[in-house]
């Protein structure tokens, strides 16, 4: 049910390298966390964004940590990552 | 997914490259309860309350920061005006030593500011809101993150002159008893000033409100400068709806921190403020936002009309957006805070009588500007004067964040650092109005005021 998850979004912005989705999702597999739809594109700035959509109900770390290892391991990518719980999303741009 | 990535990618790009931020939240405590007739006493109970406050306003707010993924950038603490906690302890030593208690408390929990150190004397003042003003250029001078704020009109009251009337004299000896007169810059005077205001230096927790209350201020010039960039032919109302559904974008932020925040710590959750507020972070300008419509440099003619239409523009979109918008929500245009205010000030751009002008249909009013050290008190009472006219007689707050630099003079650039930025030192009417400040008294209520 959707209502049981935690889903939470974690956005990788840079310019596109190898590596980029292995490095995320092994960091999730280590910490239980279930990747639920991957979505990447280059923008029409030029940027390579990818996003995850993950869900983090059993994960075995706290999201304030996640957050920090995740932008660690984007800075030794040399990308910008972002993790925002999906309630920002829905408050953001749905009505 | 549930969302395009249009939308993820959107929502990033203004947190990472336009600023946006979730500018303050601000804890509002009342401490009316604290009163006790052992001063001593009375002190450690107000200590013991913020301290405990700000432990988890601190704490809660790292935790949502790292959830969303969006800087809260300033958690601070707003107090009931503290003349009206001292009326039975009114003596000068102890407001300092009040002023000390409020300054310690903020330090050891690691809030850069606390307002509310301040009074409401639209009317008329007691004894201890006099003696509050008489302090307060020891008080400014001798705290670090003491702010404090004068309520000095209404347009239900009138305007209270002869507060008016004692600022400025009091603003110069502020200044010159602090560095470069910064003194002066946590001191904010106004007329309807909202009781509910997450923001600093003016912030204070009024009387009409519970024992604590959560206030979020959110700001982004960064992102609405991105937008109107972005669309660079549309008409004004085109203009104007693309820069409400920004708003409401960015709103929905601040409210969903504020709401999850408020229930973490168990506080009622107070307003939304949406406030487009600059910071000195490139290409976070209110005056870039101006410049971004199409006009040379914030000042030239034609910039009235474009602050009038942002700050509607802002005022809709924030209002869809939140169930309790509140405190100033509109745009602040302070001078040292913002690097195109300081560049069209020390183009030639803008002078003192236009942004009076602008103060007219902005949010707030002359906000954190310089003038020079040697300006006759009376003069900076006219000024502070006019622009708490314009409020009073427009039915809206109003408010006046001066500072006389001592030995500066017009032209010269004062850097303040930090928060403060950098003002250029303004060009000041030589004439005066002192013969009718003279007069004194109080101005009576306008005729719009009696709506009953």
């Amino acid at each position: 049910m959707q209502t049981e998850k935690e889903l939470v979004f974690i956005t990788v912005i840079g310019k596109d390298r190898k590596g980029v989705v292995a490095s995320i999702a092994t960091y999730l597999y280590q910490n239980n966390v279930n990747i639920v739809d991957i979505n990447q594109r280059i923008m029409t700035d030029g940027y390579f964004v990818m996003s995850m959509m993950v869900d983090a109900k059993e994960a075995s770390a706290p999201m304030e940590q996640m957050s920090r290892d995740l932008e660690v391991i984007g800075r030794d990518l040399a990308m910008r990552v972002q993790v925002q719980h999906e309630n920002l999303f829905k408050m953001m741009h749905r009505i | 997914m549930a969302f395009d990535l249009e939308e993820i990618y959107e929502t990033a790009s203004m947190i990472l490259s336009q600023n946006l931020d979730i500018r303050t939240t601000t804890l509002g405590v009342n401490l009316k309860d604290c009163i006790d007739s052992d001063f001593i006493a009375f002190r450690q109970k107000v200590y013991d309350r913020l301290c405990g406050h700000a432990a988890s306003l601190v704490a809660e707010s790292d935790k949502l920061e790292r959830k969303y993924g969006i800087p809260i950038v300033n958690k601070r603490l707003a107090v009931t005006p503290v003349s009206l906690i001292m009326e039975t302890h009114c003596h000068p030593e102890r407001f300092l030593q009040m002023a000390g208690t409020l300054d310690a408390a903020a330090r050891d929990s690691g809030i850069d500011f606390i307002g509310g150190f301040g009074a409401q004397v639209q009317k008329g003042f007691t004894r201890a809101d006099r003696m509050l003003i008489d302090t307060l250029p020891e008080v400014l001078s001798r705290t670090e993150r003491v702010c404090a704020f004068l309520n000095v009109g209404a347009t239900v009251a009138g305007l209270n002159l002869d507060a008016v009337n004692l600022i400025g004299g009091m603003l110069k000896e502020t200044a010159s008893r602090s560095e470069k007169g910064v003194g002066c810059a946590k001191l904010v005077v106004f007329v309807n000033a909202p009781e509910d205001n997450p923001f600093m230096a003016g912030a204070f927790h009024g009387t009409g409100e519970a024992d604590a209350a959560l206030n979020i201020g959110i700001s982004g010039p960064g992102v609405v400068k991105r937008v109107v960039e972005k669309n660079r032919d549309g008409d004004l109302t085109q203009l104007s709806e693309i820069i409400k559904r920004t708003v409401f974008k960015i709103t929905r932020a601040g409210e969903l921190i504020g709401r999850e925040l408020s229930a973490a710590l168990d506080i009622p959750f107070g307003i939304v403020d949406i406030s487009l507020a600059s910071t000195t972070a490139r290409g976070d300008s209110v005056a870039g936002v101006i410049e971004a419509f199409g006009i040379e440099k914030i000042g030239a003619h034609g910039s009235t009309l474009a602050v009038a239409l942002l700050m509607d523009a802002v005022k809709k979109g924030g209002a869809m957006a939140s169930g309790n918008v509140g405190g100033l929500s509109g745009t602040f245009i302070p001078i040292s805070e913002d690097a195109g205010m300081i560049d069209a000030v020390c183009k030639g751009a803008l002078g003192l009588d236009k942004l009076e002008a602008l103060t007219a249909v902005c949010s707030v009013g002359l906000d954190m500007f310089a003038v020079p050290g040697q300006t006759p008190a009376e003069i900076i009472n006219g000024i502070i004067a006019d622009e708490l006219a314009i409020g009073i007689f427009n039915n809206k707050t109003t408010g006046v964040r001066l500072i006389p630099v001592p030995g500066k003079k017009a032209g010269d650039l004062v850097e303040f650092g930090g928060l403060l930025g950098t003002a250029p030192v303004m060009q000041v009417n030589p004439f005066s109005a002192g013969d009718f400040l003279k007069r004194g008294g109080r101005l009576p209520a306008p005729v719009t005021s009696m709506r009953n």
